[in-house]
């Protein structure tokens, strides 16, 4: 039985490490958390119940992993850069600061169990790739990892007004882009 | 308030803080009134929620066993 499972880590593994090169710089740390995520997620085999997405689960033990080392590390770690303003998000709008037609929101039409739907996921986390490091690391503390900004701010040492713009900007850059990527793909409903 | 611009980052920022009783007026009059912002903030809330329900299921999903 675990020899199934160990083939099912072993496809996981690359989205697993870019999912931890988000948040920990250095390579060989960052390779070493998903090694421990799979360990434990091994050792725990027996309590994943088979009703739960597999990926998601042992996502969710790297994410757990991932909040401990940011915590712990929070005083060692370089001085974060802000990058946001790669995204340009004056483009989005007219001179007068109202939306550009390229660029204003359509409609969406969202199937109920989008959260569970993995063809979004993608497209979500190849979005995610177009964000300038920094920004996509904020932006996952704060909505792949439920953090609170406080909380941001107080681990990356920014002010909580340099966190709100960059998450503004991640905001609508994402917003953009996943709905290019898959609202307007007709996606099966 | 005017401006799309200005409306869309208190849109965000309401995900993260609470809105001081201005910002909260200005932006839902704004709503009010652009059908662009008012799709915009309904799809921010909605990218926020679904994150929060793929958490969700992998809280549950990492439940021990009783």
């Amino acid at each position: 039985m675990t020899s199934s499972y160990t083939s099912r880590f072993e496809a996981l593994r690359p989205k697993l490490i870019a999912f931890s090169l988000l948040q920990v710089q250095d390579r060989e740390h960052a390779e070493d958390l998903v090694q421990d995520t799979l360990i434990a997620a091994l050792e725990n085999i027996d309590k994943y119940e088979g009703s739960a997405q597999f990926d998601t689960w042992v996502y969710g033990i790297l994410r757990h992993k991932l909040i401990d080392y940011i915590r712990r590390t929070k005083r060692e770690r370089e001085r974060f850069v802000s990058d946001d303003h790669e995204i340009d998000i004056d483009s989005l709008f007219d001179n007068r600061e109202h939306w550009d037609a390229d660029s204003k929101p359509e409609q969406w039409k969202s199937p109920e169990d989008l959260h569970l739907r993995s063809d979004f996921w993608e497209v979500f986390d190849l979005c995610m790739l177009h964000l300038p490091n920094n920004t996509a690391r904020v932006f996952a503390l704060r909505e792949l990892m439920d953090l609170e900004t406080e909380e941001i701010c107080e681990c990356l040492d920014i002010s909580e007004q340099n966190c709100w713009t960059i998450l503004h900007r991640a905001r609508l850059k994402l917003r953009g882009c996943i709905e290019k990527g898959w609202f307007l793909k007709g996606s099966p409903a | 308030m005017k401006s799309c611009k200005k409306a869309s980052f208190l849109m965000s920022k309401q995900l993260d803080a609470p809105l001081s009783l201005t910002e909260k007026l200005s932006l839902s009059v704004h709503i009010a009134m652009c059908k662009n912002c008012s799709r915009c903030n309904q799809q921010l809330k909605q990218i926020q929620n679904t994150c929060r329900q793929r958490h969700k299921k992998e809280i549950e999903d990492t439940k021990p066993n009783r």
